[in-house]
């Protein structure tokens, strides 16, 4: 049976969701970019939409999901956990069962399929946490391409076992020094590799921001997420959740799991940001929920920024939720109401990390232990009749030297 | 104030290119900048471009990257740019800013290019807006009387050519290679094919720019472009400076030789 139809891919113009030609969600998204790059964008743009509705590239893909990343995902129901949760039913997509141990694995083979198909030899990717290196680096090893992986300094001490998974898989993994030496300076590398390098290069991008047309490519390749989690919702609930929670860092397993449901508005959909130590501290990365209509890395989005325009720097326990931006589909669910988005510091979200751990059997991510810590929150303003599905977008063995240090295990 | 115009009216009569000199507002110092500008003024620049310094330059290199960030640790804000401009423009250079867009879209638009223009600005280069975005910036410019500079690349299409040119004003920057900011061992052939493809569009200026730094690769690009275009050269010179003077002494000396360069095409 298949997991992926074309129609789960290149439906989006039934949706009127479709960002319009120039890659527009309301006045979010577009292209910021140095003309150079824009052929680069328009081809991979064409490349893509010649793919999308081509059976034997849904073929490929959808067999890839099934007997390499390990779809569908299962849904698993946390009733100990829910005990917490104001007696809410509790129900989590397990994209930590993925090959790779995240939800990145589904864009990354999507894309990786885009770059032979662009006749491209080579992939470069930006990381944060690591898992969409690792997921790349992944992808590369499969499909025989040449892989390199620009990852901040800082990110690379916090998440050493993920640089090591890199290097094994094959991957040259390149420590950014510059700036705040994470993922916003990985990403800025990451642009000056592609636009020297664009001939042989695809850039691989891990998230739903960035320029036209990776926002809606990366969410696509998502959004099978919601598509397999609203079925099984049916299947094992009979109806559809009143809420879905999902961690938002540049957004995409926040819209992979939201798209499917756009249209169901009585699903609720809410989005995590990381409040870090605290708004008041200035130390978060509370892009939605405190920042301002701005442009960074390609589109106009919410993003962390001083009166001048100049980025601030984000905080957050979790590496793969510290970006200064978001993805310009998030901004646009944010001002036309469709999603809610709120935040989640460090000690909340490390909480959830322990309590999924001890009462369910299930080490999360750091990442998606936010989503936990807003389904926790909700669960208890929503009441007992509530049902809430969360994206357990990561599993947490990579965050282990964190949490070590955290709980003083 | 000198315009673009100008300018490039005179380096024509004078059969030579124009030389276009590059430095961060607030690099070495918010002063020294000023001083570095007008050194390379003296020493034969036309026009001098003004980076605007940003937290995340995504098309710079090296080079560029660091006098940034040291601009920006010196505590550079857009007043800082504008005093700068007005600095500069005294010594008769026509003065541009070179910006990410971000910075004018967060300052407010229209107040940038006011501002802008009662500096003494001429106009702006911008890099990483595109003809589609571009509108509302090509509006507030044509009410405050500066100019639009944008970029074209060896991978633009003729499409794309056409596209940008439509949008310039003053001249139109043609990126020598596909890449960052940053002196290079050659100028890449492609910039020549691209000044010629650029030029069947337009009858404005093209300036060349990325990845020249000596005299003889001024010469060279001044054999088919209007103006020649240098910035990281000119950092590094101050870079490696042991001091202020002498810093000023080494961007002379190289201006100097750029403008002996862009003179004997």
């Amino acid at each position: 049976m298949t997991v992926l139809t074309a129609a789960d891919l290149a439906g989006n113009g039934a949706r009127g969701d479709d960002p319009d030609s120039g890659g527009k969600f309301g006045i979010f998204g577009g292209r910021f970019v140095p003309e150079a790059l824009i052929p680069a964008l328009d081809e991979v743009s064409s490349v893509y939409n010649e793919a999308k509705t081509d059976p034997a590239f849904v073929a490929e893909l959808d067999h890839l999901l099934r007997t390499y990343a390990g779809r569908p995902t299962t849904l698993t129901e946390v009733p100990r956990f829910a005990e917490h949760a104001g007696g809410a039913r509790i129900i989590l997509k397990r994209e930590d069962l993925t090959h790779t141990g995240a939800h990145k694995i589904n864009n990354v083979l999507g894309q990786a399929l885009l770059t032979k198909r662009l006749g491209k030899s080579r992939v470069i990717a930006e990381t944060g946490a690591g898992q969409h290196g690792v997921a790349t680096a992944t992808a590369a090893a499969l499909m025989g391409l040449e892989c390199v992986i620009y990852m901040g300094a800082v990110d690379c001490e916090r998440q050493a076992l993920n640089v090591a998974r890199m290097k094994l898989l094959g991957a040259t993994v390149v420590p950014v020094t510059n700036g705040s030496q994470t993922l916003k300076d990985a990403i800025n590398e990451a642009f000056r590799d592609w636009v020297t390098n664009v001939d042989t290069t695809h850039y691989l991008f891990g998230t739903i921001a960035g320029p036209h047309p990776f926002p809606e490519i990366v969410r696509d390749f998502a959004r099978i997420i919601g598509v397999e989690a609203r079925r099984q919702m049916l299947e094992l609930t009979g109806k559809l959740p009143d809420a879905i929670c999902a961690a938002v860092g540049g957004g995409s397993n926040a819209i992979g799991i939201f798209h499917a449901f756009l249209d169901d508005h009585d699903v609720v959909l809410h989005g995590y940001e990381a409040a870090g130590r605290g708004l008041e501290t200035g130390e978060h990365a509370l892009t939605l929920t405190a920042g301002s209509v701005g442009v960074l890395h390609g589109s106009r989005t919410y993003v962390l920024q001083d009166d001048e325009g100049q980025t601030i720097e984000s905080h957050s326990i979790s590496a793969g939720l510290d970006y200064p931006g978001v993805g310009p589909e998030h901004a646009w669910l944010k001002d036309t109401g469709r999603a809610v988005y709120h935040g989640v510091t460090d000690a909340e979200a490390m909480d959830a990390f322990a309590l999924l751990a001890r009462s369910e059997g299930i080490i999360p991510a750091i990442e998606s232990s936010h989503a936990l810590a807003g389904a926790i929150k909700l669960g208890q303003e929503l009441g007992s009749d509530a049902t809430i599905l969360v994206n357990l977008s990561g599993r947490g063995d990579k965050d282990m030297g964190t949490a070590m240090t955290y709980f003083g295990l | 104030m000198t315009t673009l115009q100008t300018v490039f009216a005179k380096a024509k009569a004078d059969n030579r290119a124009a030389l276009v000199g590059y430095l961060p507002a607030g690099f070495p110092t918010k002063q020294g900048a000023v001083e570095a500008a007008a050194a390379m003024v003296e020493a034969g620049c036309d026009v001098i471009e003004i980076g605007l310094p940003y937290s995340d330059p995504l098309m710079d290199g090296p080079t560029i990257q660091d006098a940034v960030h040291r601009s920006l640790l010196n505590g550079t804000r857009i007043a800082d740019v504008m005093r700068t401009v007005e600095g500069v423009a005294k010594t008769g250079a026509a003065t541009l800013v070179m910006t990410y867009w971000n910075p004018i879209d967060r300052y407010g638009v229209e107040r940038f290019a006011r501002d802008l223009a009662n500096a003494g600005g001429v106009g702006t280069i911008t890099p990483d807006l595109t003809p589609e975005e571009s509108g509302q910036w090509r509006e507030a410019s044509a009410s405050a009387g500066i100019d639009t500079v944008f970029l074209v690349a060896p991978s633009s299409t003729e499409e794309r050519i056409k596209a940008v040119v439509e949008c310039c004003t003053g001249f139109v920057y043609a990126a020598s290679l596909m890449g960052v900011t940053g002196a290079r061992e050659s100028v890449n052939v492609a910039a020549e094919d691209l000044v010629a493809r650029t030029k069947a569009h337009t009858s404005l200026p093209v300036c060349v720019g990325l990845g020249v730094g000596t005299g003889k690769q001024a010469a060279e690009v001044a054999g088919y472009a209007d103006g020649v275009i240098v910035g990281s050269a000119f950092i590094r010179r101050l870079l490696d400076a042991p001091d202020s003077a002498g810093g000023l002494s080494a961007v002379r000396e190289l201006a100097a030789e750029l403008r002996a360069g862009v003179a004997s095409r």
